[in-house]
């Protein structure tokens, strides 16, 4: 990969003094779980390594991955990152258009071949051969296996590449498909959230610079080191979860007191982010510090999991939604009522058993 | 002597005999027979896995819906924190109970092992489970004696007691790791069903589902059981408490 500048060189370049990089290395080692003695590691990647070809598609979706991603609190990263990473193609963010940005984008796949890192922000629609998101005059499901085919390794980014997310909730018209279920054969790393947190997204992909090799993923193919925890893991109103104080409605003197959000609907007991840790906008607040419960952006299918503020979801059928208490209650009652009205009739129909000798 | 159709003496077997015009009631053998059923190792896990389900379906509710929020400082309280305790104390109860009842299939009696599968290779099987349900829906009187489980209220308890308690197991430990992490024992052995459940809130919705599965069973059970002792060929508490089932009557089968 000769001719690629280092990230340092492109950090120097841009006026970034040797001070702000290591601080930028020691935040992005402790972003990552990482001790102090990463930091040297860090900064020498950084130092020597060559910058990292990555093309940045766009299927359906929203752009709000992007979005969150050019906010990352680190100047460093709204600044450099993106030219860090050497970002040859990316539709939304480059200045080329057209004819012209087709072509970058199948020049880096020839010079790179087998060594870019290829991130997906939303996914394709499979549907009528994927007629529904078209690029360049193509579907984009072919833009996606074409450019597939010669990558090291692709990122889902946010909840669409990821699962699906809105435009794959039922009745999923378009047939909208996360990028797993298409490409079979690439390590696929998945950064769920709708969107993905700044800070997650820059630390997996400095992580992968750093140590040259994919973060460790769970079992969903999540970077464990910001899905391993669920939002109630760490969340500050945890204590008054524990403690049994709720708010009961988002206007009563709980939610004044910032009681915890588990009965007005929070999904963060089933939600694995990072967001009660890193939090938003250089950690200024999440929803739950904002009075509002965890929606559950990050998790599968969260759009077809039933209301945000009911903790779980409603069974529907017979014409009417009900929560599992109440079929449950229901069904209880109609069984109880069975059971007494068979035992009347047991009694009429048929006195104690008594033996032989009853005859 | 003639022997009428039954083979209980009657009246009328008396008739021409030297004992004609006695009370043939009197007369008749009685060889009522009582059999050791379930071992004291049986009774007591019964006995401890109904506690632990009540516990669990108390603790497991208020989890879901839980009661009104207290006032005061948050850490003069630990209410959820308490509740959460005792359903997962109740639940190594039931689950350490459930395998051990599972081991105890090798070395109690064959009535044991009735619990964990249903022999539907058997024509037997499927006569005695429709002679139940016509006793049931009060078409037939009695059913089959039985000296195990009839084959109704064995392939109830089979889907509704055993399948569901493991599935309460797996998918309860897989729960519990949420909290301890996917590197946790609970993580590596039961964490994989979360996926195939439809993740962490999924889980969470089919454990509850689970549990009225186990209301609905233990409020037949209970009458059932109370029920066939009142009612048929044989006793079924005495089985559950001393060991012991005896029979009514001593027609074959
Ligand atoms: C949460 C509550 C309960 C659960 C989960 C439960 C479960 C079970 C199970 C699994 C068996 C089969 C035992 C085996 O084959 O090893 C059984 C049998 C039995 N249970 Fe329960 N039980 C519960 C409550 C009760 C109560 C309250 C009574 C008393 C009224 C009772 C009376 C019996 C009896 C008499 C049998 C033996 C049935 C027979 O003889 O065939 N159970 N129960
Ligand atoms: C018959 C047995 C059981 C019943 C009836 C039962 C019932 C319940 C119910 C109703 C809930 C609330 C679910 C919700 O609304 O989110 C719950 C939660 C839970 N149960 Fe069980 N459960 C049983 C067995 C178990 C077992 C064996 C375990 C194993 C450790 C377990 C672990 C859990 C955990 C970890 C939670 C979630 C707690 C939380 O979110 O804070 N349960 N259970
Ligand atoms: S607000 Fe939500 S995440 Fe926080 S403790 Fe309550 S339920 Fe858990
Ligand atoms: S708190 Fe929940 S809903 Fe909000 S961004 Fe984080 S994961 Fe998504």
């Amino acid at each position: 990969m000769a001719g690629l500048e280092t990230f340092y060189d492109v950090m120097r370049r841009q006026g970034i003094t040797r001070r702000s990089f290591i601080k930028y290395c020691s935040l992005t080692a402790a972003a990552l779980g990482l001790g102090p003695e990463f930091v040297p590691q860090i900064a020498s990647a950084m130092e020597t390594k060559p910058r990292l070809p990555v093309l940045w598609l766009h299927g359906l979706e929203c752009t709000c991955c992007s979005e969150s991603f050019i906010r990352s609190a680190h100047p460093l990263v709204k600044d450099v990152v993106l030219s860090m990473i050497s970002l040859d193609y990316d539709d939304t963010l480059m200045a080329s258009a057209g004819h012209q940005a087709e072509a970058i984008l199948d020049e880096v796949m020839e010079k790179y071949h087998g060594n870019y890192i290829l991130a997906v922000e939303g996914n394709p629609p499979l549907n009528e051969d994927g007629m529904y998101c078209i690029i360049g005059g193509k579907p984009f499901v072919e833009q996606l296996k074409k450019v597939a085919s010669g990558a090291k390794a692709i990122i889902s980014w946010g909840s669409c590449a990821s699962y699906g997310c809105v435009q794959a909730a039922r009745p999923n018209p378009t047939q909208a498909t996360p990028v797993h279920k298409v490409i079979l054969d690439k390590p696929i790393i998945k950064v769920p959230g709708c969107p993905p947190i700044a800070e997650v997204m820059t630390g997996v992909i400095t992580y992968m610079l750093t140590f040259d090799r994919l973060p460790e993923l769970d079992r969903q193919g999540r970077p464990k080191m910001f899905y391993s925890q669920r939002i109630h893991d760490k969340c500050y109103r945890r204590p008054h979860f524990d403690a049994g104080q709720y708010v009961e409605s988002f206007d009563d003197e709980g939610a004044r007191k910032g009681y915890c959000l588990y009965k007005v609907g929070c999904k963060g007991p089933t939600t694995y982010n990072a967001c009660s840790t890193v939090r938003w906008n250089d950690g200024v607040s999440f929803p739950i510090q904002s009075g509002h419960g965890c929606i559950g952006c990050s998790e599968d299918g969260f759009w077809d999991k039933g209301s945000w503020y009911a903790r779980l979801q409603n069974v529907g059928g017979f014409g009417i939604e009900a929560s599992a208490d109440k079929v449950g209650m229901v069904a209880a009652g109609a069984v109880g009522a069975g059971l007494a009205a068979h035992a009347a009739i047991s009694a009429l129909s048929r006195a104690r058993y008594k033996g032989d000798d009853a005859q | 002597m003639v022997p009428s159709k039954s083979n209980i003496l009657t009246d009328e077997d008396l008739q021409g005999t030297n004992l004609q015009g006695q009370n043939a009631r009197a007369l008749r053998a009685r060889k009522l027979t009582t059999i050791y059923v379930y071992e004291a190792p049986v009774r007591l896990w019964h006995w401890v896995t109904a506690a632990s389900i009540v516990v669990l379906v108390i603790t497991g509710y208020f989890i879901g819906s839980p009661p009104p929020s207290l006032s005061g400082e948050a850490s003069n309280h630990f209410l959820m924190g308490w509740i959460r305790y005792l359903h997962f104390s109740a639940a190594w109860i039931f689950a350490v109970g459930f395998a051990g009842r599972i081991l105890w299939t090798f070395m109690g009696n064959i009535y044991t092992r009735e619990l964990f599968y249903i022999p539907v290779w058997r024509k037997d099987y499927w006569k005695g489970l429709l002679d139940e349900i016509l006793v049931y829906a009060f078409i037939k009187k009695q059913g089959e004696k039985t000296i195990g489980h009839n084959p109704l209220a064995r392939t109830a308890l089979f889907f509704c007691f055993t399948l569901t308690g493991l599935f309460m197991i797996i998918s309860g430990f897989a729960l519990y790791s949420d909290g301890t992490g996917i590197d946790s024992w609970e993580g590596r052995v039961f964490g994989w069903v979360m996926p195939w459940l439809g993740g962490s809130l999924g889980t969470h919705f089919l454990h509850h589902w689970g549990m009225w599965v186990i209301i609905l069973f233990v409020m037949i059970h209970i009458y059932t059981v109370t029920r066939e002792d009142i009612m048929s060929r044989q006793t079924l508490l005495s089985a559950m408490t001393n060991g012991y089932r005896s029979y009514r009557d001593d027609r074959p089968e």
